[in-house]
């Protein structure tokens, strides 16, 4: 049964956004989406600065069977990419909404509520759907 | 839903995850493919290799026949119960599949061939048996276990009585025999030392959990690929096929082009390729930098497009990407791989990159 805190929104591709006080928002894959990876072995995270638009690949998770991209749940600008998942990509793994968080975004005006990410129960009708 | 093992309803309850690999239902992982691969290296594991097809030819030419159907030479198999690697090619030099030989009598020898192969190498071999009074019996009676790792040995003579353990025990490498109701062979394909058992299919649940209950992890065929790259083992279907041969495939210390008076499918191409010289030749790749190598990632030579990556992985030994790569016969040291538009630097490396648990590399 996977792990899907209340407390953050989720995209059907199984990213979580977790939106911080400064207005910014941390971005990961939920624990769903790391369990489906098996064991990772690199990521490849955005560098600050990076524009990107929601539902661009922004980040590459390779596990040791498979390189996967991870799209931006929404557009803006990056702020900052996990400099502790160049040497322990593993993070994701093991902690995939905490140490595992793959980038901070600033959002674009108005791009949150375009984003229109599920809540907590709606992802996890998404997994139930899928059989997971 | 693909064809299914003895072992198939077994790995369901293990809770390993299933995919189809060449038309089988097979366990990819269980629980962490690296720590599958880890405890093959460091103590024993145990993969299902029942989709791979036993082949029994039996005859008073099957030697003979073998002499023709095969590039390496079973000549060399004097001792009974001695294991060849071979390629087995067609007309134009290209390799059908490679496969392993076990000379058991002077009338019968085992062929291990790849499952993904089975239905067109069974074609290719009946085709062409009956000219040498062979018949083919297709083993689909019996289950595969292959136990590998530094303990597995001995953990595999446990399941065994006192008698049996002590003949499995007494193994040469790369020789096989019947031990009571199985065929137990000194071989795989993971680097390490160990048996691949053969057995009568209602026996391999036992085997297996007896296995289990005795600390030898189940491990999937994720793992068996990160070994066998490790491990410097071609692939077939990623690192040759038809459409290559031997000599590019750094399979040519696998034939046995001069043998006296011998003339096997495809020996007329290979003289030719040889006299001509390979253009390209497979070799290892140890990338310098982050990143993990995968099958079809374009090779630059001197800063040319000029090679490919056959088969690429992360490898939980040595924590660096390695890959097999067809790259031109004159490429020496160094090469760029292009991973998703960066060049990333790879240096040339001569496999295997891990032997017996240790890395290889200088």
């Amino acid at each position: 049964m996977s792990n899907v805190p209340a407390d953050l929104k989720f995209t059907k591709s199984h990213e979580w956004v977790r939106t911080l006080a400064d207005g910014s928002v941390e971005i990961g894959i939920t624990d769903h989406a790391q369990h489906a990876l098996g064991d990772l072995v690199f990521v490849e995270v955005p560098e600050a600065g990076r524009a990107v638009q929601a539902g661009e690949a922004c980040a590459v998770v390779e596990s040791v069977k498979a390189a996967s991209d991870v799209y931006s749940p929404l557009g803006g600008e990056v702020v900052a990419g996990n400099p502790l998942l160049a040497t322990q990509p593993e993070a994701v793994n093991t902690n995939p909404y905490g140490a595992g968080w793959l980038m901070r975004l600033m959002p674009a005006a108005g791009a949150i509520a375009a984003a229109r990410l599920l809540t907590a129960a709606d992802y996890q009708k998404v997994l139930e759907a899928e059989g997971g | 839903m693909g064809r299914q093992t003895p072992l198939f309803h077994l790995h369901q309850e293990l809770g390993a995850r299933i995919v189809d690999f060449g038309g089988w239902d097979m366990p990819v992982q269980y629980s962490s493919q690296i720590g599958e691969h880890h405890a093959v290296r460091r103590a024993a594991g145990v993969f299902d290799v029942s989709h791979m097809c036993v082949v029994d030819l039996r005859g008073e030419r099957v030697r003979e026949f073998l002499r023709h159907l095969l590039a390496n030479d079973v000549a060399r198999l004097t001792l009974p119960g001695k294991a060849l690697y071979s390629c087995m090619l067609n007309e134009a030099g290209g390799v059908l599949d490679d496969l392993i030989a076990y000379y058991l009598t002077d009338s019968w020898f085992r062929l291990v061939v790849n499952a993904g192969t089975r239905d067109k190498d069974l074609e290719w071999i009946r085709a062409r048996a009956p000219a040498f009074a062979v018949v083919v019996e297709e083993r689909a009676d019996l289950a595969m276990l292959a136990v590998q790792g530094p303990r597995a040995r001995a953990k595999a003579a446990q399941l065994l009585g006192e008698k049996d353990a002590a003949t499995a025990l007494a193994l040469d490498v790369f020789v096989g025999r019947e031990v009571g109701p199985w065929f137990i062979a000194r071989t795989g394909y993971t680097g390490e030392d160990g048996f691949e058992i053969m057995m009568p299919a209602e026996d391999a649940v036992t085997a297996w959990r007896g296995l289990n209950a005795l600390g030898v992890a189940s491990c999937g065929l994720g793992a068996r690929d990160t070994l066998r790259l490790e491990a410097g083992m071609n692939l077939y279907g990623q690192d040759m096929d038809e459409g290559t041969h031997p000599f590019e495939s750094a399979l040519g210390w696998t034939v046995a082009l001069d043998s006296p008076g011998r003339e096997f499918v495809g020996r007329e191409a290979l003289v030719k390729i040889r006299a001509a010289g390979p253009a390209r030749k497979l070799v290892g790749l140890l990338l310098e930098d982050r990143g993990v190598l995968r099958g079809h990632q374009k090779v630059r030579v001197e800063g040319v497009a000029a090679g490919e990556i056959t088969s690429g992985t992360f490898s939980p030994t040595l924590e660096r990407s390695i890959a097999f790569a067809r790259v031109p016969s004159a490429t020496a040291l160094a090469v760029q791989v292009d991973i998703r538009g960066k060049l990333l630097g790879a240096r040339v490396v001569k496999p295997p990159f891990v032997r017996f648990g240790r890395s290889l590399l200088t």
